[in-house]
């Protein structure tokens, strides 16, 4: 089918689903279908036939993608020009598309650095609860006409409409990456973290696993090179494999035991919380813990809200329990009253991110 | 609905019941002071103003507005530049200039807890005993709160590199149009649910009153150097600028001056500018000194490349301080040129500079008033200053057709009508051009989730379909707009 005609097709599954008041399961290539409540109703409705790149300029520091482009081709893309994601999302499978990217709003090893998803997102189209197309942003990172519908729909799991096409902020790719590594247990990982945040390294990924500190520098030969003679650090061999390991989760630490996988997103300095399972991974210089564990959701949900933040499964089943914590009443009323404005018929991915939405 | 006089003297007497008379204004002359924001072409007094103290005063006051239908309209320092702050005359201001405290500075986490009223520069200041900042910098800091900053996501001349108010907020508290309190965000990188914080960001106080903001900051960087090029065609220093970013840099800020506001700049703050050049561009590069010295040589290799006549480097403080003068006082320089003049706001994709540029300068021609052009040239943002003589009749009409004009040629190019300022009062009809009806009632449904009732700062940044209607009927029927002779394409 030609562009014209996949978006046709598609908005016309979604004046379909209005007219028969019909659910919309909507799907990429499926590689994040584990993500948020996954045992939810409807017809799939598949964005990966809406595939392709609109416009891309380098020198603009934008592309703009169909939501079913493969994320691998985006990518190639945007490596030949000496470019990258800011965002550095995971793939999670062979197959995975950018849509998917800006509906979970995944963010990858390098957001701490320089920036997530919803910091690079500068427009969308999107196919709305009322079967219109309509578009929001634009491909310019300055922009302050209407409210920022752009940055609402990253991360709102396909809940608030289909989307369409995007505008993404691209950056430079940094000249030279290279990985240094120190043994390290988590407490002085998070203290180490704090110091090298203060004095304005430049750091484009942390992680601390198996009690070691991993630093990935980026910039210039020349300056990288002198950062590493000066502070007598040891570099790292197959530092891409690791780091690839780390973005989607293929690492040991991730495959070694059949525990559920929690993610925890914390003030980045906060105590380490050893006490749920001392077999964790941290990144983003101390923002992302992941653990695994057993321990009950509640206990979970405590240590990360003492440390100013909250945990979601992110991945395994527990019975009775949802991906991710109920927001307090207001929050959730604000978010009901959203989307009952925004998809009065609720056909969009039902239950995907909160029961009940 | 205007208030019948019984209303008025009802909600003044039940918000005199917990507001001291320092805190709630009535009288004529207390009120003109909050007749206009920075826009001081549209004015207007409200029916009151509240200064509250606190979050329970602010609740009250929320309360009671939304009970009888009072329209609110949120207001910092009143810096706005698009008539956000203008009051409503049925309505009261809601000041949050009594919210000034700097509440914490968490150096580790690199985080800042404040109260809306606080002034931008006042956080970076607040910061710089622990080697930190607050990076989005508008021109107005000085003056500027950062309630307001969130309100319109400010941008300033170092968002190219560390981005606009959007990206350096952590949380904000806020009171919602049914005057509950609640918290968006928090110290950690995210959260799941909707980005709310996003959405209420830049909403110009149409969805909740923001009470406390945590804001990011950042290590100063190490080294700074600033470059001054000059050259004999704005499309020279346009295409500089495309070529820098193509080559993988990324300058803290990147400003282009053309001759009109160089000269009126160089009379103004003797900065040093070379006169006699068409247009200039100011480079600052950060970070750390070998990257700063290998950018440093790249970029002024690159100038060269595109004819630059000359370039200097400042590599002192003070040297950058005369270079950067010159930028800084653009506005009121040009304000020593011209009796008024009108600034505008738009951004474009950075290879359209070139050819948007022409077409204002055409425009210039055809509307027969002068234009000065300052701006963000690394992200494309505009800002034309239409210069104007108020006094003389029918020529602030003209200007600001002229300066509609132009924000549309900012939107054929691929851009927007406003890139940092906000919509306000000022753009209202120009949302019709770049909006579609059903893009206008998405806004509209969102408006609605959050103020049902249509009370917080109603009129404001989103137009009625029923006024593009209008405004789409006036532009078929070109002969009743107010300036006939002059042609429109």
């Amino acid at each position: 089918m030609s562009n014209n005609t996949t978006q046709q097709f598609l908005e016309e599954q979604v004046q379909d689903a209005l007219e028969n008041e019909q659910a919309l399961n909507i799907q990429g290539f499926g590689s994040k279908r584990f993500y948020g409540n996954t045992s939810i109703d409807g017809k799939t409705l598949d964005t990966s036939i809406h595939s392709g790149i609109v416009t891309y300029v380098p020198s603009e520091l934008c592309i703009t993608v169909k939501a079913g482009t493969p994320l691998k081709e985006l990518e190639a893309a945007l490596e030949k020009n000496n470019q990258i994601l800011p965002f550095e999302p995971p793939h999670f499978g062979e197959n995975s598309s950018i849509g998917g990217i800006i509906a979970t709003g995944m963010s990858g090893p390098r957001r701490a650095y320089s920036g997530s998803v919803r910091d690079a997102i500068l427009g969308v189209k999107i196919i709305n609860g009322f079967g219109k197309t309509v578009s929001f942003g634009g491909q310019v990172m300055k922009n302050v006409a209407g409210y920022d519908v752009s940055r609402l729909l990253v991360g709102s799991l396909g809940t608030l409409g289909v989307i369409l096409e995007l505008s993404i902020r691209v950056i430079p790719k940094p000249e030279v990456e290279k990985t240094v590594i120190l043994p390290s247990n988590q407490s002085d990982a998070i203290k180490y973290f704090n110091s090298i945040r203060k004095a304005g390294l430049p750091i484009s990924a942390t992680c601390h696993v198996d009690e070691e500190v991993h630093i990935r520098l980026a910039g210039s030969n020349t300056h990288i090179n002198h950062l590493i003679e000066k502070k007598h650090w040891h570099c790292m061999d197959g530092a891409d494999a690791f780091w690839e390991s780390i973005r989607n989760q293929t690492h040991t630490f991730f495959s070694d035991s059949d525990k559920p996988l929690w993610r925890m997103s914390v003030a980045a300095a906060s105590s380490p919380s050893v006490q749920l399972d001392n077999h964790q991974l941290v990144e983003w210089g101390g923002a992302l813990r992941w653990i695994k564990s057993k321990s009950p959701p509640n206990v979970i949900q405590g240590v990360a809200k003492k440390r100013d933040g909250e945990a979601i499964l992110f991945n395994g089943e527990m019975a009775g329990v949802d991906a991710f914590p109920s927001p307090e009443k207001i929050m959730f009323e604000l978010h009901e009253r959203l989307k009952r404005k925004l998809d009065p018929k609720g056909i969009f991915n039902p239950d995907r991110m909160y029961k009940g939405l | 609905m205007p208030s019948s006089d019984q209303t008025i003297t009802t909600i003044i007497a039940t918000l005199g019941e917990f507001l001291s008379s320092d805190q709630l204004l009535t009288s004529e002359e207390e009120l003109r002071p909050y007749e206009c924001d920075g826009l001081s072409a549209y004015k207007r007094v409200p029916l009151a103003v509240t200064l509250p103290n606190t979050i329970e005063e602010v609740q009250k006051i929320m309360r009671i507005c939304s009970a009888r239908n009072i329209p609110v309209v949120a207001r910092g320092a009143g810096t706005g530049l698009s008539g956000g702050a203008l009051p409503d005359e049925n309505g009261i201001i809601l000041g949050l200039s009594r919210f000034n405290q700097i509440l914490e500075i968490d150096e580790e986490n690199q985080l800042a807890r404040v109260q809306p009223g606080v002034r931008n520069l006042a956080i970076s200041q607040a910061a710089a005993p622990y080697e930190l900042f607050y990076a989005p910098d508008p021109s107005s800091q000085i003056a500027c709160s950062i309630g307001g900053n969130v309100a319109e996501n400010s941008g300033g001349v170092h968002s190219l590199k560390y981005g606009l108010t959007v990206h350096n907020v952590h949380a904000i508290t806020i009171i919602t149009s049914d005057g509950d309190l609640v918290t968006m965000g928090s110290a950690a990188l995210d959260r799941a649910g909707y980005d709310l914080l996003g959405l209420m960001t830049g909403s110009e106080g149409m969805l909740g009153i923001i009470v406390e903001i945590v804001v990011r900051l950042l290590p100063k960087p190490k080294e700074t150097v600033v470059l001054l090029a000059a050259f004999n065609s704005n499309s020279e220093a346009a295409s500089a600028v495309a070529a820098i970013i193509g080559a993988g840099i990324i300058p803290a800020g990147l400003e282009m001056m053309d001759k009109l506001s160089i000269q009126a700049a160089e009379d103004f703050a003797h900065a040093g500018y070379p006169t006699d050049a068409e247009a200039i561009l100011l480079c600052e590069l950060d970070g750390s000194s070998i990257q700063v010295v290998e950018e440093k040589d790249r970029v002024t290799e690159l100038f060269k490349s595109h004819n630059a006549t000359s370039v200097q480097t400042a590599t002192t403080a003070e040297e950058q301080a005369r270079l950067w003068a010159g930028r800084k006082s653009a506005f009121p320089a040009v304000g020593r040129i011209s009796p008024d003049y009108y600034c505008m706001d738009g951004t474009i994709p950075r290879m359209e500079l070139p050819a948007v540029l022409d077409k204002i300068s055409d425009l210039s021609t055809i509307y027969d008033l002068r234009v000065a052009n300052v701006f963000h040239a690394g992200d494309g943002n505009l800002h034309p200053l239409i210069l104007y003589d108020a006094n003389n009749p029918g020529e602030f009409d003209r200007a600001e057709e002229f300066g509609s004009e132009i924000l549309k040629t900012c939107v054929d190019a691929g851009g927007t009508i406003t890139g940092e300022h906000g919509v306000g009062s000022e753009k209202i009809d120009q949302m019709c051009y770049q909006f579609s009806d059903d893009e206008l009632e998405f806004f509209h449904a969102i408006k609605d989730a959050f103020d049902p009732k249509g009370y917080l700062n109603p009129g404001k940044a989103v137009p009625t379909l029923h006024r593009c209607a209008e405004l789409g009927q006036m532009h078929v029927h070109n002969g009743e707009l107010p300036h006939p002779d002059i042609p429109r394409f």
